[in-house]
């Protein structure tokens, strides 16, 4: 006696999602084939430490605190992110495999998700790798662990809303140059409305509701405040919305012009 | 199998794909002919769930594509023009993925990569990275992947584009093979191929379907179908005069040869066309025997495809 699944809401699910692993599996894969994955990482590490010492003078600042070294991370992500977002369906309609991969039985939610998630692990794996700023804080002095966890939550949520951009502008064009440089604009305001030098000049011009109201759309607003070791929800629930916000416009981009 | 009824695909003003009906049993291999930009891949693209029909509906295997384009796809293997495929990985980490996003987990995903591997003779470049593949073998793995989970349709965009002569041979026979008991729709714009493979052609030209047939239906609405070729050494006096007047011809034409040694040995052809495409083959023989006329060579046309294809396609374009 075998019991009929096929129509129970467990492997409906099963059947809806199951294609999820394999892409986000063929999506890591593919970065980790082409040396892009090893130069980005290179780069990315370089440029986080980099930045830290040199520019943040960390080693003067005397503050066992990752503070610096995060302090940087909304400017470099522009450039970063914008890079790992850039080729995720460009790439796929240059070659045209959006043909293949959107009419094997995948919903597009679970494509766009797929594809979404493994390039958020990949820059979470790049993140992960500049563990050693953590172990130099520790050899410097006495850091507190808990905003140090939370920075790293932090520029990792914020990370997501980045790619999250880059992915719907990548959705938009063939051409990765078109899709970077769209993606570094819309993140660049972003991050400027939050800057402190351009907050400031706001209120002369705007009412202070309006430009409070400005401020709370910045990237750099909410990560400064996670930054700092609180995390709020109101912080978290920014950036899952950005990423929800554009996730579903790539679905829509997609939907509508998968096929020129 | 596959119903296609009121078709209407826009692209802004322009019309692709324009008011197309018509239907494919389990066991046809239907072939879509038509001039580059006719609306054949978008009519394929629309089967497969790729775009969205402006206005229409396409059933597959019972399902709508409208409603259940999951269902649908589940029944599909499919091969884009141009066979797109991951071209970082290798031959078997390719097939796997699909495998695998089409629900083939373990052992089960194994045998079906090995039997579409056997199939398409795929074995000897399976661990070789796709880029580095030449475009036969790229073809194939696209092939090779539309049929990783033996889908009952195959639809198919100029599947043997790219091949040598000896590999279309072997995608025509793989096709003929599966055809026996799939629903397969593929385009081509090889007249050869869609008569060597296809139990049935669609011609759509400017977005219309302007012929549905077999094969020799198609072949019948040539001019030339049922008209005798006659081929002498020489040009003979008087020949077209006196074919003219066999019963049941309706004219002659003659077209001259080269001159082959410089002696006046130049093979020449007369076209003897019938009337209202009658069998006249046996009449023109008894002629040319009873005038002890040395001919190389006679045979009755079945009828010339590139001509039905200019003559229905350009006609469409023109009108």
């Amino acid at each position: 006696m075998t019991l009929n699944r096929s129509n129970t809401p467990d492997s409906l699910m099963k059947s809806n999602f199951g294609p999820m692993l394999p892409i986000i599996k063929r999506e890591l894969f593919s970065y980790f084939r082409s040396p892009v994955a090893y130069v980005f990482i290179i780069i990315f590490l370089i440029s986080t430490t980099g930045t830290t010492w040199y520019l943040g003078n960390f080693y003067q600042s005397n503050e066992a605190s990752l503070g610096i070294f995060f302090f940087f991370h909304p400017w470099l992500y522009l450039i970063l992110i914008s890079s790992v977002g850039m080729r995720l369906w460009a790439e796929d309609r240059r070659q045209g495999t959006i043909e293949i991969l959107l009419t094997l039985p995948v919903p597009l939610y679970v494509a766009v998700l797929g594809k979404f998630l493994a390039a958020w692990l990949f820059i979470g794996i790049a993140l992960l790798l500049t563990f050693p700023m953590i172990l130099t804080t520790y050899y410097l002095g006495e850091p507190d662990g808990g905003i140090i966890f939370t920075g790293y939550v932090g520029s990792f949520l914020m990370g997501g809303a980045y790619l999250s951009i880059s992915c719907f502008t990548s959705s938009l064009t063939k051409n990765q140059v078109i899709s970077f440089i769209t993606s570094f604009i819309i993140c660049l305001v972003l991050v400027l409305l939050g800057w402190g030098v351009l907050t400031t000049s706001l209120v002369d011009f705007f009412p202070v509701w309006l430009s409070d109201l400005i401020t709370q759309f910045s990237f750099t607003t909410h990560f400064n405040a996670i930054r700092r070791g609180e995390i709020d929800s109101r912080d978290v629930v920014y950036f899952l919305s950005i990423i929800g916000f554009m996730l579903l416009a790539n679905i829509l981009v997609l939907e509508h012009t998968k096929a020129s | 199998m596959i119903e296609v009824r009121k078709l209407v695909k826009k692209f802004g003003g322009l019309t692709a794909v324009d008011n197309i009906t018509f239907e494919v049993k389990q066991g046809q291999v239907l072939g879509f002919l038509g001039p580059n930009g006719a609306g054949k891949s978008t009519t394929m693209k629309i089967i497969t769930g790729f775009i969205p029909p402006t206005s229409g509906t396409i059933i597959v295997g019972g399902k709508d594509v409208g409603e259940d384009s999951l269902g649908v796809r589940r029944q599909i293997g499919y091969l884009p023009e141009n066979a797109p495929a991951y071209s970082e990985m290798n031959v078997r980490e390719y097939l796997r993925f699909i495998a695998e996003v089409r629900g083939m987990r373990g052992a089960e995903r194994n045998r079906a990569v090995e039997r579409v591997v056997e199939i398409t003779s795929l074995d000897e470049v399976l661990h070789r990275i796709i880029d580095n593949l030449s475009k036969g073998f790229k073809q194939r793995v696209c092939f090779a992947q539309a049929m990783i989970h033996d889908p009952p349709v195959l639809i198919l965009d100029e599947p043997t584009d790219g091949l040598d002569p000896n590999q279309k041979h072997e995608m025509r026979e793989v096709i003929r093979g599966m055809g026996q008991t799939k629903t397969i729709i593929l385009s081509t714009h090889i007249l050869e191929e869609m008569e060597a493979v296809c139990t049935r052609a669609i011609i759509i030209a400017n977005g219309r379907l302007v012929v549905d047939g077999t094969p020799d239906e198609l072949a019948a609405m040539s001019r030339h179908h049922n008209a005798v070729m006659v081929r002498t050494i020489r040009p003979q006096d008087g020949l077209e005069a006196q074919l003219r007047e066999i019963k049941g011809v309706a004219s002659v034409e003659r077209e001259d040869g080269k001159d082959v040694d410089g002696k006046g040995n130049a093979p020449t052809t007369y076209a003897v066309f019938p009337q209202s495409a009658q069998v006249i083959l046996p009449e023109v023989s008894r002629f040319l025997e009873s005038k002890k006329i040395e001919f190389l060579e006679i045979f009755a046309e079945r009828g010339r495809m590139d001509e039905v294809f200019r003559q229905v396609t350009l006609h469409e374009e023109h009108s």
